[in-house]
């Protein structure tokens, strides 16, 4: 038994070339992608790894390189599948669901016949690019990063072969969301989930990422990188969990695309991982777009999340609204930079940016650096950082009512997130996810709320 | 026993005395007025008996049927039924009022009691029809976006739903029109009763003509000056603050 995991643990990591030269010639995919691969290889190679003095990398103090305990995993073994299939159930009600493990493709649940007839293509990308060439072709790795993890990018494009393809024709509306799990299973397995969003104009979907760890005390790494395409007229409302476990390091870039008159929603849950990073970039290239994006961590021992934003505003008389919440306990860290760069020609805009933080136990920190760059001159543009803890006030308030203080904290807390969770808009998502937060607060000892004013 | 009982209380906050051996009795059954000007220490009163933790007491004694509430933590002198209405309630964002007011029902039972929700959402909307607050503000956050009279109507509705022995309300008269005052008081009436006491204050007499108290007090510099039957407000009003305070004076040359 303990053979496997000798091996796995000599094996080179994914950052030795070794790895990548045998992933190549184990690789299905057709030539033209290989050669991508070879292009991305020699990129991440050519690439230096960020330093903290980097204007992108600041405040990332906890972060670390090394890539040599991750590999990419062997198949999952059948009860692993059947576990993972059984936990894949955040979304009863949807309108297709893929699961992944450790990149490999498990199940693929059929979308309904009259959404296949209407061209709606929710397929796994290995699949997409055989039958949907020309998809693939034109939006397949078309994106690139400017948040500072450029050579992670081109990793995750070297090996990057899970992930799906979701395909909204023009004029197609779908309520009930599409589902993807993204499990992480085999010890120091390393994952680089492909997320390929496209909405024709006039189009309307959501769809549900959910990043899991099937086992606590398993080590892994994770590259996701995820693109969105809006097309003129176009509604996507993209929802993605990050609940990995605390051993985890992660890295999600991500990409929006915004054309005219288009209403994009972005919402992040972020749980896990020892070290997670978050880069999300906004082009808005249309006029009249409206972009929301919301984002709620939950940070407890020794972690870090390290988020970075990007609002580009290119074209006039839109919208761009982020909120980033971060509650913190334990000594965790958080980190938020966002930018707001606003074009010459981008005026009417409305652009904002909001991070508030609340620190839970006084030995966590929140870092915040918010920014303006703003070259149009009749723009409405705002950003603002708070951090805080409890108000001290409101607990009296809490406590009056004969609410003991733990409970009453956690009311406190959640009524802090729930601003983000209900942007979630789907009551049964709420309900589950709601549930993934109260199991970081069991056992919690929160001691933080606002120092006593001197009264003057 | 069954009466709140407040003898010689000196207390205050940051160093500063504020209560100077302050001595009021509630009666279980009564509603008692204290009044006086502003910072003669009614609010701090209020605190005081909550168990805010900001508030110093050096001396004295609350005994609530009997029992001494001073020095016990704020949720729990709470739950040993003294209720207090805020001067300014506060804004809890992101809990609603159904939620808050079930936190501190549970937080009222035995272990493994069982929550009865249906009939606590009766419950609950049967005395929001009373105070004439629209049903869907149970699904709202506690008091965020609300006006002064809502807030008010708020802290009324909590009271009438966790039903205290002892109820002190603090300035509830301020920041109402005189409807809103009325459904107020209406509320606050429907609630008076043999096993309940009732201290009022505020610093006019309007919310008198409302809510119609057994005892006034007026209080001026940290205790208690006078103490009548309700025509003591209406003196008062007449007469204004000044009246207590040069009459102070005399007495004292």
């Amino acid at each position: 038994m303990n053979t496997e995991a000798t091996a796995v643990q000599t094996a080179p990591g994914v950052g030795d070339s070794a790895s990548f030269e045998r992933h190549l010639s184990l690789s299905a995919l057709p030539e033209s992608w290989k050669n991508w691969k070879k292009e991305y290889w020699e990129k991440y190679e050519e690439l230096p790894f960020p330093r903290t003095r980097d204007e992108h990398w600041r405040f990332a103090s906890r972060i670390d390189f090394d890539l040599s305990g991750f590999q990419l995993a062997e198949d999952a073994s059948d009860d692993t599948i059947e576990e993972v299939l059984s936990r894949s159930n955040l979304v009863a009600e949807r309108s297709g669901q893929i699961v992944f493990v450790d990149n490999q493709l498990v199940s693929e649940e059929a979308i309904p016949e009259e959404l296949a007839a209407r061209g709606v293509v929710f397929l796994p990308l290995a699949e997409a690019v055989t039958k949907h060439p020309e998809l693939v072709e034109r939006y397949l790795f078309q994106e690139s990063t400017d948040l500072g993890s450029d050579k992670f990018h081109a990793l995750h494009n070297a090996y990057s072969e899970s992930g799906y393809l979701l395909y909204v024709p023009d004029n197609v509306e779908i309520d009930a969301p599409f589902a993807v799990y993204h499990w992480h299973a085999a010890p120091g397995a390393a994952l680089f989930p492909h997320i390929l969003v496209v909405g024709g104009r006039n189009s309307r979907f959501s769809v549900v990422d959910a990043q899991q760890s099937l086992f606590e005390d398993r080590t892994g790494f994770s590259c996701a990188v995820g693109n969105v395409f809006a097309e003129d007229g176009a509604k996507i409302y993209r929802r993605t969990i990050q609940n990995f476990n605390n051993r985890m390091v992660s890295f999600q870039l991500d990409t929006n695309n915004v054309d005219r008159d288009t209403a994009v929603r972005g919402i992040n849950l972020n749980l896990g991982s020892r070290r997670a990073r978050f880069e999300n970039e906004v082009r808005i290239n249309g006029a009249g777009a409206d972009v929301k994006l919301y984002s709620l961590t939950v940070a407890e021992n020794d972690q870090e999340f390290d988020q970075r934003t990007l609002q580009i505003h290119n074209a006039p008389n839109a919208v761009s609204d982020l909120l980033y919440k971060n509650a913190l306990m334990d000594h965790s860290r958080t980190i938020f930079s966002g930018l707001i760069k606003v074009a010459k020609d981008a005026q009417q805009t409305d652009a904002y940016q909001t991070n508030r933080n609340l620190l839970l136990n006084d030995t966590a920190q929140a870092n915040s650096l918010p920014g303006l760059e703003i070259e149009a001159n009749d723009v409405k543009c705002s950003h603002g950082a708070t951090t805080g803890q409890l108000d001290r006030d409101e607990l009296f308030y809490f406590l009056q009512r004969g609410i003991p203080k733990r409970i009453a904290q956690q009311l406190m807390v959640f009524g802090f997130f729930e601003e983000v969770i209900e942007q979630f808009d789907n009551e049964e998502l709420e309900e589950n996810l709601r549930g993934l937060i109260q199991a970081k607060f069991e056992k919690k000892q929160l001691d933080a709320v606002t120092p006593k004013m001197e009264t003057t | 026993m069954s009466q709140l009982e407040i003898k010689n209380l000196n207390a205050g906050i940051a160093g500063q005395s504020i209560l100077k051996d302050f001595s009021l009795t509630v009666p279980k059954g009564e509603v008692h007025a204290l009044m006086g000007p502003n910072g003669t220490g009614k609010s701090t009163l209020a605190k005081v008996l909550a168990g805010h933790e900001d508030y110093e007491v050096e001396s004295g004694s609350v005994l609530m049927d009997g029992e001494e509430i001073l020095g016990k933590e704020p949720d729990e002198v709470a739950r040993d039924g003294l209720f207090l209405a805020f001067q300014y309630p506060l804004e809890i964002p992101g809990v609603s009022i159904a939620n808050f007011i079930r936190a501190a029902l549970q937080a009222r039972q035995e272990d493994g009691e069982k929550f009865d929700a249906p009939a606590y959402y009766r419950r609950l909307y049967e005395k929001m029809n009373i105070l004439q607050i629209d049903k869907k503000f149970s699904a709202r956050s506690v008091n965020e976006g609300f006006s002064g009279g809502e807030k008010k109507r708020c802290e009324i509705l909590q009271m009438s739903m966790l039903e205290p022995s002892y109820c002190v309300m603090d300035e509830t008269d301020s920041g109402l029109d005189i409807d809103a005052l009325k459904i107020v008081a209406n509320g606050v009436n429907l609630m008076r009763g043999p096993d309940r006491g009732i201290l009022v204050i505020t610093h006019y007499q309007r919310l008198l003509d409302y809510i119609v108290p057994d005892k006034v007090h007026v209080m001026y510099e940290g205790r208690i000056v006078h103490s009548g039957e309700k025509e003591l407000a209406l003196e008062l009003e007449e007469k204004g603050y000044d009246w207590v305070r040069d009459e102070l004076a005399t007495t004292a040359s």
